[in-house]
């Protein structure tokens, strides 16, 4: 048990800190960061899910965490590459 | 052996690789495709008509192990509404981008939304939402930045940020029902929950993450710029369909995953938020000063509407009044998404023809296109919820459960809403005949305007005529 | 932002955390019923593969990936929506090229090996793309302003290749009678070979196109452009 809350308790500690970078800070990057970061935290938590005792591992979380990791790359880069955009504008200005 | 459910998510699929692949013939490909997609959709509709509720397997495990697509009168409806409305989009979208770069980028990121639209409407899964809404934002975010204008862009990169920090609030929600309930189905989650800290943080997080999806006050702020700054028809996409996807889901777990845990607290709360984005984007819509962004305003006090249901159904008990509560909220988000969706595409016709969409310079419109005119009054008269329209009904029904329940505070703020709306479809017209009359074509470009008269029509009058269809769909008793 | 409301939002997210942390504990504490990693384990030899997370991914809910590599496409499709991408880095010296020149054959087998694996270790088509993505960044990274790849014709085949495998398998089985995405057992491992090996191909391509920023611009070499 203690294990899972150390565990746990880490992608909590994740998601929370993703979500206050997200709200304090302007910049588009740090936000991009911070949205991972939170994400991290919740794969985080699927994984701790995913353990119990000494029986084998339960894979549904650990697919999981696998097309979540996909999702979270395609809206990574799609928000960069808006980012992008809007700046290569401002320097052209 | 065709199932029809996969079809729905399939056809559109397929029909985005085939306009990527072969961008030469995206035109003719999509129209096709348009087609083909409102004809496997509408097909489902009439199965759920037929059976009741249709249910299948990819992968033929079943739940718990696999996951399920599930049609019932809900999503039956909703379904048939993205249909019509996206296949009016699309008829719209062949005369909006002629020709050049932009189409090429239009045909294929609108079928990945549609497909995504399907899959939302029919998954019975809490991670395959997850995925879905995911599709949904990504296709809808890169549609609404296609103008590439500098504000377009910026304020679907906000709206990008936004849903991806209501989707990973979201996934948390379904994290935690899984490490306690051990399954990811909806119906199996449904039955298997218990009133517990558990499932009161989940039903938190994951309305909550919905909730700025949905644009529910005050979490709205990212909406008016987005929509605003697309083109036409995307506009009318977000606004009649992806806004209404993510209330759905809304709606959709409230009733069938948390339906045993909902306390009069939890839906008052939405009712009230309800209630402040009725007054507030009516008041808002009243002040704009562009055309789309006055459609924009409508859609937050439309939503709002929509949640004022939620305290009225916690408190009626199960029964024929409850029905009619459920039937007249679908009732009013399909009249809405009609409405609303003809009302884009008319604003999309007026920018085009006066470069502009200032509604105190509209003078003469009425005059240079007839047909668009009467689209925004059939619209409006919509969003006011005048007679027959399907809304005026929906309204009635929320007005007769608001004295039902007891909850009469509830129709003041439907009267606010309502006199706030007349007055900014009548700022509107009265902008738009203020020259005078000179004879001209009732229709002058047969292939945007048509869809965009369409819409407003279904809207205005076939929706409220024939309401009693929709009982029958969900498998309810006809209003009395 | 002014200090004190950071301060507000940090201890109000402090609170939440601990909030959180008690409901994991509570949702963990629960008498846990009929484990689904016991059905999904016990159901392993029928799936085709002997790696469990595989199975979960490519069989028991195959549907969930298929729309996930739509979600890929759709990340590519709204980037090369926003214009052309930037111009190249300019070429690696010589030291940087070969080391280049031996390091992404290098992956392409790895990659190729991780696909194989899949079936019954950790490994499979996401891991497998990925390094073929890596292997685009680099030539990318040393010069290659399309990141080693061919035409904007070929890329868009290539990167709808893999959705398209996959939702015909299905439609496929569904003609057959099984259903949608029901691998008949007896074709159930070479059918997600085939479907795993054209996701692989689909999501490298992707990924590199998505790191190069933009539409690829077309050379004097492609012929005519679509």
């Amino acid at each position: 048990m203690t294990a899972h809350l150390l565990y746990g308790g880490a992608g909590i500690l994740l998601f929370v800190l993703g979500v206050w970078s997200f709200l304090v800070h302007e910049a588009l990057l740090r936000k991009v960061i911070a949205l991972n970061v939170m994400g991290s935290g919740v794969f985080h938590l699927l994984i701790a899910i995913a353990e119990r005792g000494s029986l084998p591992p339960d894979p549904v979380p650990h697919a999981l965490v696998l097309t979540g990791i996909v999702v979270a790359v395609s809206a990574t880069a799609l928000a960069l590459a808006m980012g992008r955009r809007l700046e290569d504008e401002d320097d052209a200005r | 052996m065709l199932d029809s459910l996969a079809l729905a998510v399939t056809v559109p699929l397929l029909a985005a690789l085939l306009v990527t692949a072969l961008p030469g013939r995206v035109q003719t490909l999509g129209v096709i495709g348009a087609i083909a997609t409102a004809l496997v959709s509408l097909r489902v509709t009439v199965q759920v008509w037929q059976h009741g509720s249709l249910r299948s397997d990819p992968g033929g495990w079943g739940a718990p192990l696999g996951l399920a697509l599930q049609a019932d009168g809900l999503s039956a409806a909703l379904l048939a509404m993205a249909a019509l409305v996206a296949l009016a989009i699309s008829v719209y979208a062949t005369g909006y981008f002629r020709e050049g770069e932009r189409r090429l980028h239009f045909w294929p990121l609108w079928f990945l939304l549609w497909s995504a639209l399907n899959a939302l409407l029919l998954a019975a899964d809490l991670f395959n939402l997850y995925v879905t809404l995911e599709l949904l934002g990504l296709t809808a975010v890169a549609l609404g930045a296609l103008t590439g204008q500098r504000e377009a862009v910026a304020a679907n990169l906000r709206y990008l940020l936004v849903g991806l920090l209501g989707s990973m609030t979201y996934l948390l929600g379904v994290v935690l029902l899984y490490a306690a309930y051990g399954t990811l189905d909806i119906g199996l989650t449904g039955a298997a929950i218990r009133p517990g800290p558990v499932a009161s943080a989940a039903l938190v997080l994951m309305t909550g993450g919905l909730a700025l999806k949905a644009a529910i006050f005050p979490l709205h702020f990212w909406l008016p710029p987005a929509h605003a700054n697309a083109p036409a028809p995307v506009s009318a996409v977000l606004s009649a369909l992806v806004v209404k996807a993510a209330f759905y889901l809304i709606l959709r777990l409230w009733l069938d995953v948390f339906g045993a845990i909902v306390t009069p607290a939890a839906a008052g709360l939405l009712g009230l938020l309800g209630a402040a984005a009725v007054i507030w984007g009516s008041w808002r819509a009243l002040r704009a000063e562009r055309l789309k962004l006055l459609a924009a305003y409508s859609t937050l006090a439309q939503i709002g509407y929509l949640c004022l249901f939620f305290p009225l159904l916690q408190a009626t008990p199960e029964g024929p009044a409850r029905d009619d509560l459920l039937a007249a909220l679908v009732l009013m988000a399909i009249s809405h998404g009609f409405a609303k969706a003809g009302l884009f595409l008319a604003a999309g016709l007026v920018q085009h023809s006066a470069g502009h969409d200032r509604i105190d310079e509209l003078g003469g419109t009425a005059q240079h296109l007839p047909a668009t005119t009467f689209t925004i009054a059939l619209a409006g008269t919509t969003l006011i919820g005048l007679p027959p329209s399907g809304s005026f009904i929906g309204k009635w029904i929320l007005m007769t459960g608001a004295i039902a329940t007891g909850q009469w505070w509830w129709i003041l703020v439907i009267l606010i809403g309502t006199l706030l709306a007349a007055a900014y479809v009548f700022r509107v017209l009265s902008r738009a005949f203020n020259e005078a009359p000179t004879p001209r074509r009732f229709v002058t470009q047969a292939s945007t305007e048509v869809p965009a008269l369409l819409l407003a029509l279904t809207s205005a009058v076939v929706l409220g005529l024939g309401a009693q269809l929709l009982w029958r769909l969900m498998g309810f008793g006809v209003v009395a | 932002m002014n200090r004190p409301a950071k301060l507000m939002i940090g201890l109000l997210l402090c609170l939440f955390a601990l909030v959180l942390l008690w409901v994991f504990h509570v949702a963990l504490t629960q008498p846990p019923g009929a484990r689904l990693a016991d059905l999904a384990l016990a159901s392993l030899p029928l799936s085709g593969v002997t790696n469990p997370v595989t199975a979960v991914l490519v069989n028991y809910r195959a549907y969930d990936t298929l729309l996930e590599l739509a979600v890929l496409l759709a990340a590519l499709l709204g980037i090369w929506s926003l214009g052309a991408a930037t111009p190249g880095f300019q070429p690696a010296g010589s030291a940087l090229a070969a080391m280049v020149s031996w390091v992404v054959p290098l992956l392409i087998l790895t990659g190729g090996y991780l696909l194989w694996v899949g079936g019954y270790a950790p490994g499979g088509a996401f891991q497998a793309g990925a390094l073929l993505g890596a292997a685009g960044v680099l030539l990318r990274l040393a010069g290659d302003e399309r990141a080693g790849l061919p035409s904007e014709r070929a890329q868009r085949r290539l990167a709808v290749a893999g959705i398209a495998v996959f939702a015909l398998v299905g439609l496929g089985t569904m003609v057959a009678g099984t259903g949608f995405l029901t691998y008949p057992q007896r074709w159930s491992k070479w059918l997600i070979l085939l479907a795993e090996t054209a996701a692989t191909v689909s999501i490298g391509v992707i990924l590199a196109a998505a790191y190069a920023g933009g539409k690829p611009r077309s050379r004097a070499s492609d012929g005519a452009t679509p």
